[in-house]
């Protein structure tokens, strides 16, 4: 097998243990602090976040104008509802600007 | 329509509520797995490397670099490493859901984590909030649809990739932070949302200028997981008030 395949599993292991990991490492204690079930509870928002926020930052207008859409049909939809609104806003913006 | 005729929590009925949840994932990164697809032939992939590593491995982002990296001749370990750098928020990930799927047996968790990716663990999270349990089959229905789709995509790009046209015009390009916010706004109503967005989004911008990719995602993450950590718990709705 060539070294690629290699690279493929060696790299496919490192991911496993990544998303298996965390819980093996939590499951070995029988109480979880309220401190740290705090910190468990913060990490959607915090994740998610990162993804988002440096985007913006290197985005122009009509992807701002996209962000602001979703993030406002989000106070009457659900995620397909946000997902379709921004998109639809990021579409029309572009034919304008750029 | 038909699906809703199933009574409610039939293993068929539930496998489709996870799938239809994941539509957006599919359609926001199927772009992602043809481009991935297209990138690694470029970069001297076999069409069988390009989808074994879709299937292997099943994170875009890493996958990205990881063959970035492959077509400068960078050392094999330091591909492997920088591979484990991108996709190490999944700690994160697995640590927060372990609580929702304990109830699993042994061998649903070990194929459950496998499939843990950044949508998967939202909407399972949320459904946990939610107050509903996340069982397997419901949990596959989401995983399995984003994955077999990723792996076929893949494929399609590694074969036809010469034939993907511009998509940008068409928003392709910037579906996916519009999908992510979607996701940071369905968790608004948790304790502590908005200083924790503020503080992460900060951070991972910082860290962005000054650290650069991939770690401005988990310094950024770790930033706002501190604030919860430090603020008394009943902020985060745990535990008494004091």
């Amino acid at each position: 097998m060539s070294t690629t395949f290699w690279i493929i599993i060696a790299g496919a292991v490192a991911t496993y243990f990544t998303r298996i990991g965390g819980h093996l490492i939590l499951s070995r204690f029988n109480t979880i602090h309220p401190r740290v079930e705090a910190g468990l509870n913060a990490v959607p928002a915090a994740v998610l976040t990162t993804l988002v926020a440096p985007a913006v930052l290197t985005a122009g207008p009509a992807e701002w104008v996209a962000l602001a859409v979703t993030a406002l049909a989000s106070l009457r939809g659900g995620l397909m509802t946000m997902f379709l609104a921004g998109v639809a806003a990021l579409i029309l913006c572009r034919q304008f600007v750029s | 329509m038909a699906l809703d005729a199933v009574s409610e929590g039939s293993p068929a009925s539930e496998f489709w509520n996870g799938a239809r949840l994941s539509i957006p994932v599919v359609v926001a990164a199927g772009p992602f797995a043809m481009l991935f697809g297209a990138l690694a032939m470029d970069n001297g992939f076999s069409v069988f490397e390009a989808v074994l590593m879709s299937a292997a491995i099943f994170g875009g982002a890493s996958q990205m670099v990881g063959i970035e990296l492959f077509g400068h001749h960078v050392a094999p370990w330091l591909i492997v490493l920088s591979i484990f750098a991108v996709n190490f928020r999944h700690v994160l990930y697995s640590a927060a859901i372990g609580r929702h799927l304990a109830h699993w047996p042994r061998m649903q968790q070990v194929a459950g984590y496998f499939l843990l990716t950044d949508p998967q663990y939202a909407i399972a999270e949320s459904r946990a909030l939610s107050g509903r349990k996340v069982g397997f089959v419901w949990y596959m229905g989401g995983a399995l649809s984003v994955y077999v789709s990723w792996v076929f995509l893949t494929l399609l790009g590694a074969l036809f990739g010469r034939l993907i046209p511009d998509t940008t015009a068409i928003g392709m390009d910037f579906l996916l932070p519009i999908y992510f916010l979607g996701l940071v706004m369905e968790f608004r109503k948790r304790p502590l949302w908005l200083p924790v967005v503020a503080v992460s989004a900060v951070a991972s911008i910082v860290a962005y200028r000054i650290v650069g990719s991939p770690w401005h995602v988990t310094l950024g993450a770790l930033a706002g997981i501190l604030l919860a950590v430090i603020l008394p718990p009943h902020h985060s709705g745990v535990g008494e008030r004091p």
